[in-house]
């Protein structure tokens, strides 16, 4: 059973090192120095097990994976804020540089330009996405972003009451209400319109009031559904004050009309599907992006450019006043490591694919999912909402448990239920498509759909 | 080394860097299926290059910044030890990567026996009794645990408890998380030795405390030895006792903070647990908390029943979700690979030789800077650069000089309690050998300051760029590329 101090490895101290550094300190032995600086002697017992050596370490852990079903070259059809894009070899190799995986935040410019140019480039790249003009270089996730941004609404009119549509992801819902919790931030949630899975307008328009600090949409929203945000954008727009929040997806954007256009005031999202494997659903990051005039009330580290002492071009971190370590609690957030590596790699990923490359993404996706839409209608199955859709819609499904039960049998991730979030759409398949959904997949789900009805 | 030009002003129209798979399904026009007032017509401007110019770009890049793989990182407060290797190779196998958040439980056993094996441990090592892995950083992990006091106190019908009590000396973090759950910061001063002032404390005591925010060691690097007298008075006030684990290190299986008296604990597993820290993130701050906080845990939490591993939504008095899906479970993975390897010797040797490190270094730099609280200390320790600034150098330019000398520089003005200070956190994955020429290097550029401060101010002049106009960033803010400047 394993090697007795595996741990030596990463701890480098010979005997006669601890002896002389001890000598240096003046004390005789380690548990002497712990006694004299924490008062205490002793020390705990935690019941752990010996330490493995790194070969039983590897053999664990390609047993744990193989206890999963992983659908890389697999049939997909789930999405839900996850999406399965291809992700290129040099991305993989690049981003795994120990030089980005293993620097720290870049508090020191001139050893971190690095770092920092590629998230300014990142910055640059969300900006063009979205159609805002700043963008901070990464949020924890698509949700805690939207969190933020209800959080940096209030911060902006002082208002209470955050209108938000139930077709945004309920996951993130929930964590705007956790978010909202301490400072008696009021939710109120609008329902969508049963036949085209959009927010219901009139409900949305009718809530609006003096109280109201912004309006939370999704563009393409949890349904797969393009919301009309510029409808909606126009009217918050004529109420004034109102700070309009668009959650979004960014490779749909690179096909639809950004937010940006609409009257959005803070675009956030999920950034997982550029460049980003799904891990089990994290981490990816979340990415924020406003307008210019509400730079100084915006959470998140900001990269700018600037010149050094002879001229040179360079950059570093800007508007720290902003953030924690300097305004402590009147912080814009309490945010301090954020999924920087993780923007980064959706930097090189967008570089590599570039407008056309993402376009095709986008578009594939639309195309392949409307194949399957079409697939699945003639194996005499209804679609749920009737409306325009980007990469995923809905379908009633009957039996959904049996159904996805029979496809995981035979290796397949059938649709997420949307029943696990809204009780009224039980057995209501979400199904999702990406540019890497094959027709044989798509047949050999067919055939079990086929089979079930 | 020169600048390196923007991805964008490197881009040619007509080049790619990628091939897009296609299914071969027929094409359609897009506006068959979207309809036209949707799809985009605002140019997109995201660079075209082919595969090798992005890896030039990006690798030219890479070689700007300093890294742990590259050198010592003695960054207080931050914990930079060495990243396994092994985690790194195990993250990636692709039955954690290609595996979606919404799969069907029996067919994601493997990672969610990860989550409860790590949850498991963190119990063992922290003398917590139960654990939620979802907050993505420590700061997540402290709004989170603070969001768990104010609903523990509001449940039993108690509403005075508005403030949180938390050291003049603490991350900026702490006061900022209970501000955004609505908590009223009251500042603790900290006592002549640097630690918590115990009339201090009682001073501020009262029923309209929540709870008091600590970290031990504090962030002078010094342990608050009347750690279970503290929480006493806290406990005996009606308020919680929070521990910010971003030092655990310190103290990583010799002492555990449930022990202490900590009710609520928050740990940073790219700290102690030697996940990379990626330039900034991705972490992860998983909270742990005594019984009588469980059913308070944000929903769900990893439970095991009937053997099988299953993700628990039953915790009807919950705070709610803070973030989507599971958390970092990538970075889960690599933590719990790591407590494995390391096993309970070398988790307790972690501790034992970050501090053997942290107060050789000290001893040896207190012969030649000022350490303001010069008492044994636990895994770091803080100088002050002030007696420099009679040969009007700052602890900046000290900072900035060390780069010439191949070393990233400790943090500097952290903690605030102390002034130029200089905070200095070796790591236990060190040699001897390095902290002897970090020394070295330190003392060399305080001798520069005194006979050649010109050396030190105008430092550094090694790197890629010299100092930066942090001003001009600010007045003339350019937050993105654009064109048309060039
Ligand atoms: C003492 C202390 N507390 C909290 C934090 C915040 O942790 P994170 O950056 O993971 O949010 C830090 C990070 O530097 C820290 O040093």
């Amino acid at each position: 059973m394993g090697d007795e101090q595996s741990y030596r490895s990463y701890i480098p101290h010979t005997d006669e090192e601890i002896k002389t550094m001890l000598d240096e300190i003046g004390v005789s032995s380690i548990d002497e120095l712990f006694e004299l600086a924490t008062g205490k002697k002793g020390t705990a017992i935690l019941k752990l097990d010996r330490g493995m050596n790194e070969w039983e370490i590897l053999k664990k852990f390609e047993k744990l994976a193989d206890e999963n079903m992983d659908f890389h070259f697999g049939a997909i059809f789930m999405g839900g804020g996850i999406y399965n894009h291809f992700i290129p070899s040099a991305l993989l190799e690049i981003a795994n540089r120990g030089e980005f995986l293993t620097a720290y935040t870049p508090y020191q410019p001139e050893i971190s330009q690095g770092t920092l140019q590629a998230l300014f480039e990142y910055q640059t790249m969300i900006c063009e996405l979205t159609g805002m003009e700043v963008s901070n270089s990464s949020m924890y996730d698509g949700a805690s972003a939207l969190a933020e941004a209800v959080l940096m609404g209030y911060r902006l009119n002082q208002k209470k009451k955050v209108i938000i549509s139930k077709t945004v992801h309920p996951e993130y819902r929930d964590v705007v209400k956790t978010y909202s919790q301490g400072l008696g931030i009021r939710i109120r949630e609008i329902n969508y319109d049963e036949g085209s899975g959009m927010v219901n307008f009139n409900e949305l328009f009718e809530s609006m009031d003096d109280e109201t600090s912004s309006v939370v949409l999704q563009y393409p929203n949890f349904f797969g559904v393009l919301e009309d945000i510029e409808r909606i954008g126009k009217k918050v727009k004529e109420k004034g004050n109102v700070i309009l929040i668009v959650v979004s997806n960014p490779i749909a954007l690179s096909i639809l009309e950004p937010p940006g256009s609409f009257g959005a005031d803070i675009v956030v999202g999920e950034g997982q599907p550029l460049g980003n494997t799904p891990n089990f659903g994290g981490p990816g990051f979340g990415f924020f992006a406003t307008r210019e005039k509400f730079l100084r009330k915006m959470p998140g580290r900001l990269i700018g450019e600037t010149v050094d002492t002879s001229g040179n071009t360079g950059y570093v971190m800007t508007f720290q006043t902003r953030e924690q370590h300097i305004r402590r609690e009147k912080a814009t957030s309490n945010i301090c490591s954020n999924h920087a590596h993780n923007a980064v790699m959706a930097a090189i990923y967008l570089s590599l694919l570039g407008s056309d490359g993402l376009r095709k993404v986008a578009e594939n996706s639309v195309i392949n999912a409307h194949y399957l839409l079409e697939r699945i209608e003639n194996a005499g199955y209804n679609r749920k909402f009737d409306s325009p859709f980007f990469n995923e819609f809905a379908v009633e499904c009957h039996n959904l448990d049996k159904l996805n039960r029979e496809l995981l049998k035979n290796r397949i991730l059938g649709p997420l239920d949307l029943g696990k979030f809204y009780p009224e759409l039980r057995g209501v398949g979400l199904f999702c498509a990406t540019e890497l959904t094959r027709s044989d997949d798509i047949e050999a789900l067919i055939e079990v759909m086929k089979g079930m009805k | 080394m020169g600048r390196v030009r923007t991805v964008f002003e490197k881009s040619v129209d007509g080049r790619r860097g990628s091939s897009v798979p296609s299914s071969g399904f027929p094409k359609r026009d897009l506006d068959e299926m979207i309809p036209k007032k949707f799809i985009r017509s605002t140019p997109l401007n995201l660079p075209k290059l082919s595969e090798p110019e992005v890896v030039r770009h990006y690798t030219n890049l890479s070689r700007m910044n300093y890294s742990i793989d590259v050198g010592f990182y003695p960054l207080g407060s931050c914990t930079m030890k060495y990243n396994p290797k092994m985690n790194e190779i195990i993250s990636r196998f692709e039955g954690f990567t290609f595996i979606h958040p919404y799969q069907p439980e029996e067919s994601v056993q493997g990672a969610l026996r990860i989550m409860y094996e790590l949850q498991e441990k963190l119990k063992k090592i922290t003398g917590m009794d139960h654990f939620t892995l979802q907050p993505s950083a420590g700061a997540h992990g402290e709004f989170t645990g603070m969001l768990i006091i104010k609903k523990y106190h509001e449940d039993r019908g108690d509403f005075k408890r508005k403030k949180v009590l938390i050291p003049d000396s603490a991350h900026g973090t702490n006061p900022a998380s209970s501000a955004m759950c609505g908590f009223e910061v009251v500042e603790l001063k900290s006592g002549k030795d640097g630690r918590v002032d115990l009339a201090e404390l009682k001073s501020k005591l009262n029923d309209e405390v929540a709870a008091l925010m600590l970290t031990n060691p504090n962030t002078l690097g010094l342990y608050e030895k009347e750690i279970e007298k503290i929480a006493d008075l806290v406990h005996d006030a009606g308020a919680l006792l929070y521990y910010d684990g971003a030092n655990l290190n310190a103290i990583l299986g010799r002492i555990k903070p449930g022990d202490m008296g900590f009710d609520v604990v928050h740990l940073n597993l790219h700290k102690t647990f030697s996940t990379p820290h990626g330039m900034g993130g991705p972490g992860a701050g998983p909270v742990g908390v005594k019984e009588k906080l469980r059913d308070f845990l944000p929903v769900p939490i990893v439970d095991f029943k009937n053997g099988r591993f299953y993700l628990n939504y039953d915790l009807p008095k919950s705070i709610g979700r803070v973030r989507s899906f599971h958390g970092n479970f990538i970075v889960m993975v690599k933590a719990l690979a790591y407590v494995d390897f390391m096993g309970e010797e070398g988790l307790k040797k972690v501790a034992e030789l970050s501090v053997l490190n942290a107060n050789y270094m000290r001893k040896k730099i207190s012969e030649f800077l000022k350490i303001p609280y010069n008492d044994f200390c636990m895994h770091e320790f803080v100088a002050s650069g002030e007696e420099l600034k009679k040969y009007g150098v700052k602890t900046i330019d000290l900072a900035k000089r060390l780069m010439d000398y191949g070393f990233h520089p400790p943090t500097i003005y952290f903690p605030l309690i102390v002034h130029e200070a200089i905070m200095i956190e070796p790591t236990e994955t060190e040699t001897k050998e390095t902290l002897d020429n970090f020394i070295e290097a330190l003392k060399k550029i305080v001798e520069e300051a005194k006979s050649d401060p010109n050396l030190l101010k105008n430092a550094p002049t090694k790197t890629p760029v010299g100092r930066l106009d942090e001003v001009r960033a600010v007045r003339k803010p350019k937050l993105r590329w654009r064109g048309d400047d060039k």
